[in-house]
């Protein structure tokens, strides 16, 4: 039986290995990857608590997420790629420009 | 009717706005013909309301609410009754003159139409103090009379100040601020009686509070007297409060004239004549007054005796005639307390005038002694100030005759004896300073042409605007009776009971002490300097130095308190307050300085920085439960 705790515990898991990603990668299209891994670590808790109390709330919020991280991408990506036209490179480090 | 109350009131305001409007730009005479002619408007409203009321037609205006904050509602409202009219009459008779002397007084000072501005704001504040129908009102006239007392004798601010040593009097701008400062003292006390009058009776209007007085206990009316009668002490510049008056002379002449001399320091007497009710329930407090007024009345004409200053002479004077009218107000006869003020407003105010004249033709020298002989080319002047002088001193049928007789009548028939014993000492010295400074101007040796003066005789206008005064100072005397009739329809009737044949002897012996001080003047001046007795007595050094209650206060107070000052300023506020601030801008430059160092500028490090913050604030919603 799958009760609502693993899936909060597998949500748990998706969020911490997003979050390492975020830390630990240089790639900034594995930035990414890791910030969707985080999103869908949310959806995948609003989801299940949403059916836990029978409440359609969470599913619109999951869904809402699901769009708003669509067109994050988009512009991300969008950025990512002037940025690599720009430099050549899409390695983290390269950018220092707000050193104060 | 009501119109003319509110003529009387704000023609003196429209004129100092409109004198205001030109306050930066060089002379212009217009402001002084506008001003002056909007006081003769007032005037003539205040005499026209003189003539109107009577017992049954008091007028009582209420012109809006002013401050209304839950239970306490204050009107700005006005009366003319029978007290108040008397006042409005003597403040624009007396003003309206002295604006016209100024024209040709201020004829070359560059401050010209400013002079004007708050002239007219003087009389506007003197209008509502005189006019209000309430203790606030009353008090918001008195804050503003003194505001513009303080801008007039600070009128010359840009004079140097000078150390005691090189020139005894002092400069206008510390004159000034000592006339302030000074009167601050006072009117807490006065603010003081005001607040316990609306704790104890709810309401700060004459009627309801002189209505209700009675319904409270004798110790918070003793209370209420004193307090209000400190406030009156500073404005009347009663003993302790008295070391301003002398130096407000270093003001405008005709500002000495109509602030210090006619009006604003006669308002102390006006606000006890009209808190009477309060007062006749304390006689206790009332023989006070008088016995303060009697000692003021001989220890101020006491040190006008050797006085070389003329304008400070004449300051004395005055001091002395408030006295007088403590004395008057304090034994329950305050229709004879008004009349006094009204008749020495008239006389003083002329005294001044002509001081004035001699000053400005003897380009601002203050020194008597450097004057002399002077009859021959003011013989305008010396006429008028010898009529004045003799008004000031008591001689039949001049208006100080009657007026100041009545009071000494009063302390006899009362069996104060030695009240009138102070009273009547102080009527001979007045007589004396009074010719002494009349010989020593006028007459002997024309000692000013050593110092290379060319006097001449004041403008005709000039001595125009003065005439009306003379003549008040001659005649006002025998309005008495009308007068008394007139003001007891309000004021508690008040008669000295003595027999015919006591009411003689006093007539003589009063007449008589002050003949014989203008006699020893005149005959002792004529001969020469006559103050060399008084260095001889050795009291000289005393009264010149003003019983050194200058130097006291200085020593005692202000030095003092100067150095209480630069012990808050340089351990208490530097060393702490300062301190403390510094400290706390300190550790957090500090920290922010540190801080800086995480801001490595690589967003891998800021990253992590954003996850660590995260995890706090995670830790802080998952322990932090308010309201648990």
């Amino acid at each position: 039986m799958i009760t609502l705790t693993h899936y909060l515990v597998l949500s748990a898991i998706l969020f911490s290995i997003g979050l390492a990603g975020v830390i630990r990668r240089k790639n900034l299209l594995l930035l990414f990857f890791s910030t969707e891994i985080m999103l869908n670590a949310a959806n995948i808790g609003f989801a299940a608590i949403g059916k836990f109390y029978g409440d359609l709330t969470g599913q619109m919020v999951a869904f809402f997420i699901i769009a708003v991280a669509a067109s994050e991408v988009a512009v991300g990506l969008g950025l990512l790629v002037l940025w690599y036209k720009r430099t050549g490179t899409i390695d983290l480090e390269s950018m220092q420009e707000m050193k104060g | 009717m009501e119109n003319y109350v509110y003529i009387a009131l704000f023609a003196p305001l429209a004129g100092s706005l409109f004198a205001a409007l030109f306050g930066d730009k060089p002379k212009t005479l217009l402001t002084g013909i506008v001003t002056s002619l909007l006081l003769f408007v007032s005037w003539y409203a205040s005499i026209k309301l003189l003539g109107y009321i009577d017992e049954e037609h008091i007028i009582h205006v209420k012109m809006m609410d002013w401050i209304a904050a839950g239970n306490f509602n204050v009107d700005f409202g006005f009366v003319a009754d029978q007290v108040s009219v008397i006042m409005m009459v003597t403040v624009t008779t007396v003003s309206t003159l002295v604006h016209v002397y100024s024209i040709g007084y201020m004829d070359h000072d560059k401050g010209f139409n400013r002079y004007f501005s708050y002239l007219s704001a003087f009389v506007f504040s003197m209008m509502i103090l005189v006019m209000s129908d309430n203790f606030l009102g009353l008090f918001i006239g008195w804050e503003g009379v003194g505001l513009c007392s303080w801008l007039l004798i600070g009128f010359w601010y840009h004079k140097k100040d000078v150390p005691t040593s090189e020139n005894p009097a002092i400069s206008p701008a510390y004159a000034a601020n000592e006339a302030f400062v000074m009167n601050r003292i006072a009117d807490l006390g006065m603010l003081i009686g005001i607040f316990m009058i609306y704790w104890n009776l709810g309401s700060l209007e004459y009627d309801t509070v002189f209505a209700n007085i009675g319904s409270l206990d004798g110790a918070t009316i003793t209370m209420i007297g004193v307090f209000l009668f400190i406030g009156a002490m500073g404005k009347s510049a009663q003993f302790p409060l008295h070391t301003w008056l002398a130096n407000a002379m270093e003001g405008p002449t005709p500002v000495s004239a109509l602030i210090h001399a006619a009006t604003m320091v006669t308002a102390g007497v006006y606000l006890v004549i009209r808190s009477h009710d309060i007062y006749m329930l304390i006689p206790n407090v009332g023989y006070f007054i008088a016995c303060l007024g009697a000692f003021v009345a001989v220890f101020a004409a006491s040190m006008a005796l050797v006085n070389l200053e003329l304008k400070r002479i004449i300051a004395y004077s005055t001091l002395s005639q408030l006295g007088y009218m403590f004395v008057a107000a304090g034994l329950g006869a305050y229709w004879i307390a008004l009349f006094h003020l009204m008749t020495h407003a008239f006389f003083k105010s002329v005294l001044f005038l002509g001081a004035g004249n001699v000053m400005h033709a003897m380009d601002d020298e203050k020194y008597i002694d450097k004057m002399g002989g002077l009859a021959k080319v003011m013989p305008w002047t010396m006429r008028i100030m010898t009529v004045a002088s003799l008004a000031l001193a008591g001689i039949w049928p001049f208006a100080g005759f009657f007026s100041k007789d009545k009071i000494l009548e009063t302390a006899f028939a009362q069996n104060h004896y030695f009240l009138w014993a102070l009273l009547w000492i102080g009527a001979g010295m007045t007589a004396y300073y009074s010719f002494r400074l009349i010989m020593l101007v006028f007459f002997g040796e024309e000692r000013y042409k050593k110092f290379g003066f060319h006097p001449h005789e004041a403008y005709p206008y000039v001595l125009l605007a003065m005439a009306p005064l003379a003549i008040l100072a001659i005649i006002a005397g025998f309005f008495e009776h009308s007068f008394m009739h007139f003001v007891t329809q309000l004021l508690p009737e008040y008669e000295p009971h003595v027999s015919k044949g006591t009411f003689i002897f006093l007539l003589v012996v009063t007449l008589g002490i002050a003949i014989s001080g203008i006699t020893l003047a005149v005959v002792k001046f004529s001969k020469g300097n006559f103050d060399e007795f008084f260095k001889k007595l050795g009291v000289y050094d005393v009264l010149i130095n003003q019983y050194h209650i200058p130097d006291f206060y200085q020593r005692a107070i202000c030095e003092p308190y100067a150095k209480l000052s630069e012990f808050a300023w340089k351990k208490i506020d530097m060393r702490i307050v300062d301190a403390t601030v510094d400290f706390i801008a300190g550790v957090i430059y500090k920290s922010g300085d540190k801080a800086r160092a995480m801001q490595t500028g690589n967003l891998s490090t800021n990253l992590k920085w954003m996850a660590l913050g995260f995890v706090v604030l995670l830790a802080a919603a998952l322990f932090y439960r308010p309201g648990m």
